[in-house]
């Protein structure tokens, strides 16, 4: 099968492929540069990619840097995710209007937009798996949700350097698009020119292919991608540590160890914004007093601030250590009895954008050490 | 009423309730069976506390005098319970008032009669101390979950 | 043992748009607390499940939980009780007969009264507790079970349905008990909180399941003395209470350990919460 193995693009074939989805009907989305980082807003084509620059990334420090070659994605992912468009910041559910006792509901249209998002990583697909069985696969389906996932298409991006704090490979995933995209690039150079091995992955992506009849991969290409990945395998900046991690967070609810990060945590909500997987929302109602309408709107919430417990009257999570304790226990621990997969994919985005750079997976390998060393007084 | 037959009323009430007979019949020693008409007081706040009551029938309202409010009844006892510890306890002075809400039939057990063969024969003594102390341990933790006052509004 | 969430609200239906209802009719029932009497604007009769909860729009102000405390006599609508206590509950509470207001739900999963019909249930109630309860209670008299109601409220004036405590109290397999908190002397019933009732509850340990809602705390004391009872936790039902948003599952809010309590919930086993009642702030 062709597809299988492959076809070899180049970086016109690629710029082919941006204006063929665009032909589709469809926005592009993909990094680029703006206010100092790469976000994910709407291009044109290769030419509004980061070209040429990539990201430096540690516990609470993000920085861009010019690279010495003239890669694509030679970056890797920044504040935003993808879940931004997939499931937006804000979205209006319905507005109502009452005139003499009747009230006439009006539910918020379904998107009709049709994306192609560029640039998706490893870690961001195995994210959006994970908030298509939070949205859609439950007993109940969000339709804005499933309207926008249907129209999507998917290109991947295999990482060919992970950053400081990429972790991907200790969760499960990447740094190789496996699947779940309709066509997946890994960038290479053969004989000093840039370009990028082709894999599909749908139907979607296989018409595409056909259309733009790029030439299949050679073994050389193939290598050559092969060697990409191994070496951003080998290369992870990060590593959560090798245990039973719900087990051993259920089984730590009572440790002091949340108090000590809550003394550094600032419950910024930082961490739950940039999280790809983090789907929290709540709801607002809004008057609008010229047309009387009332608008119910959605937004992303965050279990680190205190109306999010809020009960009769108090916050059930009063202080910052459950509130931590909540976010990382849900995140590592209760997600797979909830979905049946951690709801961590090891992105580091936490990491990245935690302003005192607290760092996950240091705090897993706390309590795994912990664990392993009976507490006094037991 | 004969004393034989109070011993065993003594013996099946549940506070009493698997007493070796040579400890009822010291108890039997120092009770005696008292009716209560609705309304009627089985002792008031601040006077020395001389009995100790072991409730047979009926139920006995605790209530406080509160100035500027009505009297309160913080609780109510029934058939099967106690009530007067106050009278084996030092000063043996009544804190509170008790009154019959219904007819009420209660072993009346004179303090200083038990307490004298307490002194006496410590393992009565032991005896009535173990049997109290649940019964204080369950009035403190349900006095807990009174004072949390749970059934309130916020603001209330 | 755990009651799959019903298939009462599914696709396409958008499940967080409310449909419109009206209130048919509404009586205060204690201080702050009015049941308000929900119908389907169509008249097609509303369901539920006895324990389950739906979300209410009052329109212009917001959406708030509530379960649902039993039918209209015609058996087509819904009664809520609510304590006005936010804005969102005065607004309920403070609209006219015939008023708009939004529906979605009823959610959730209920008391496991599958279980419980046949043998016997003893309820304890603290408060507003006893409104999820009354539709159970009234499905337990009605299946011919064996029921013993223990219910405590804060005063004699603060006792939620009397008129239904007098007739279960009348049903020929009841025991019913009521408490309050403190009374003045014109009161003659008991005195004291609802846990101290429980030795008087003439239950089977072996065959009884307990159902208990009422205040996170009260339902604490409450367990605590039906163990003493010889009640194993797994015969023991709480209806929980957390802050919810979506009731579906998506919003996050509802958590309580691994358990959304919109949608896992709000009923659930003790077996199951005993490890994370156990926990602060969780």
């Amino acid at each position: 099968m062709g597809e299988r193995d492959g076809h070899l693009l180049t970086v016109a074939g690629l710029e082919a492929l941006l204006q063929a989805l665009t032909a589709q009907g469809r926005r592009l989305i993909g990094p680029t540069i703006r206010d100092g980082a790469i976000l994910y807003e709407e291009i044109e084509g290769i030419a509004d990619l980061p070209r040429g620059w990539t990201d430096e990334q540690g516990p609470g420090s993000y920085r861009l840097r010019r690279r010495e070659d003239d890669a694509l994605f030679g970056h890797v992912v920044g504040p935003h995710s993808w879940k931004r468009f997939l499931h937006p910041p804000r979205r209006e559910l319905w507005r109502a209007r009452e005139r003499d006792g009747e009230v006439e509901l009006r539910p918020a249209a379904l998107p009709e937009e049709r994306l192609a998002l560029v640039g998706v990583r490893s870690c961001e697909l195995a994210a959006i798996r994970i908030q298509d069985r939070v949205l859609l696969e439950g007993p109940f389906a969000d339709p804005h949700y499933r309207a926008m996932r249907e129209r999507i298409f998917l290109l991947a991006v295999d990482c060919g350097e992970p950053a400081a704090t990429c972790f991907c490979t200790s969760m499960g995933g990447g740094p190789q698009a496996r699947e779940g995209f309709d066509l997946a690039l890994t960038e290479i150079l053969l004989d000093g020119e840039r370009c990028f091995f082709l894999r599909t992955g749908s139907a979607a992506g296989a018409a595409l292919v056909a259309e733009l009849d790029p030439p299949p991969a050679d073994a050389r290409a193939k290598s050559a991608a092969a060697a990409v990945v191994e070496r951003a395998r080998a290369s992870m900046g990060r590593k959560m540590p090798e245990a039973d991690i719900r087990d051993l967070l259920l089984a730590s609810l009572d440790h002091p160890r949340w108090e000590r990060i809550a003394e550094r945590c600032l419950a910024c909500t930082n961490c739950t914004l940039v999280c790809p997987t983090c789907f929290c929302s709540t709801v607002e109602d809004t008057n609008d007093l010229l047309s009387g309408e009332t608008v119910r709107s959605q937004r992303w919430d965050s279990c680190f601030s205190a109306e999010f417990s809020y009960m009769n009257g108090r916050a059930v999570r009063a202080g910052t250590a459950s509130r931590y304790r909540q976010w990382m226990v849900h995140k590592l621990a209760t997600w797979h009895d909830q979905f049946g997969s951690s709801g961590c994919v090891g992105c580091g985005r936490c990491i990245t954008w935690c302003p005192v750079g607290i760092d996950i997976t240091e705090e897993v390998a706390a309590f795994a050490a912990g664990a392993a060393v009976p507490a006094e007084g037991d | 009423m004969e004393i034989h037959d109070l011993e065993e009323v003594l013996r099946g009430h549940p506070f009493f309730e698997g007493l070796e007979p040579q400890l009822a019949r010291l108890v039997r020693g120092c009770a005696r069976l008292q009716r209560f008409d609705p309304g009627q007081r089985l002792f008031r706040e601040g006077e020395p506390a001389e009995h100790f009551y072991v409730l047979r029938r009926g139920r006995v309202a605790l209530e406080l005098s509160v100035p500027g409010h009505e009297t309160l009844v913080f609780q109510t006892v029934d058939a099967g319970e106690i009530v007067g510890i106050a009278a084996l306890v030092p000063p043996y002075r009544s804190l509170y008032d008790a009154r019959a809400v219904a007819r009420t039939v209660v072993i009346a057990i004179e303090a200083r009669c038990i307490r004298d063969k307490c002194e006496t024969d410590p393992r009565l003594g032991y005896e009535l101390m173990k049997r109290l102390v649940p019964v204080l341990f369950q009035r403190l933790r349900a006095t807990r979950l009174q004072l949390l006052d749970v059934y309130g509004a916020p603001g209330d | 043992m755990f009651m799959a969430p019903p298939a009462t609200d599914i696709a396409p239906r958008d499940p967080l748009l409310p449909r419109i209802v009206r209130l048919r009719g509404k009586r205060r029932e204690i201080r702050g607390v009015w049941s308000l009497e929900v119908v389907a604007e169509e008249g097609e009769p509303l369901d539920f499940a006895p324990g389950q909860f739906s979300m209410l729009t009052a329109f212009g102000v917001g959406e708030v939980p509530v379960s649902v405390s039993g039918r209209t006599r015609d058996g087509i609508g819904l009664v809520y009780t609510i304590r006005a206590v936010g804005a969102v509950t005065a607004a309920l509470c403070g609209l006219r007969t015939g008023a708009p207001l939004g529906l979605r739900g009823p959610f959730g999963a209920g008391w496991p009264l599958e279980e419980a019909a046949a043998r016997e249930v003893t309820v304890i109630a603290g408060g507003l507790g006893l409104a999820p309860l009354r539709p159970a209670i009234e499905a337990v008299l009605a299946a011919g079970g064996r029921l013993v109601l223990l219910y405590g409220a804060r005063g004699p004036s603060e006792i939620l349905y009397p008129a239904d405590l007098a007739r279960w109290q009348s049903a020929r397999r009841a025991q019913v008990e009521v408490t309050v908190d403190h009374a003045g002397p014109e009161w003659h019933g008991h005195v004291g909180v609802v846990t101290r009732l429980v030795p008087r509850a003439r239950f089977d340990p072996d065959t009884a399941l307990a159902l208990v809602c009422g205040p996170e705390i009260m339902m604490r004391f409450a367990v605590s003395s039906l163990r003493e009872a010889g009640l194993s936790d797994a015969r023991i039902f709480l209806s929980m209470e957390r802050n919810m948003k979506c009731a579906v599952g998506f919003c996050g809010h509802c958590q309580f350990g691994p358990h959304f309590v919109c949608r896992d919930g709000p009923v659930l086993g003790y077996d199951r919460l005993a490890p994370l009642l156990r926990i602060e702030e969780l």
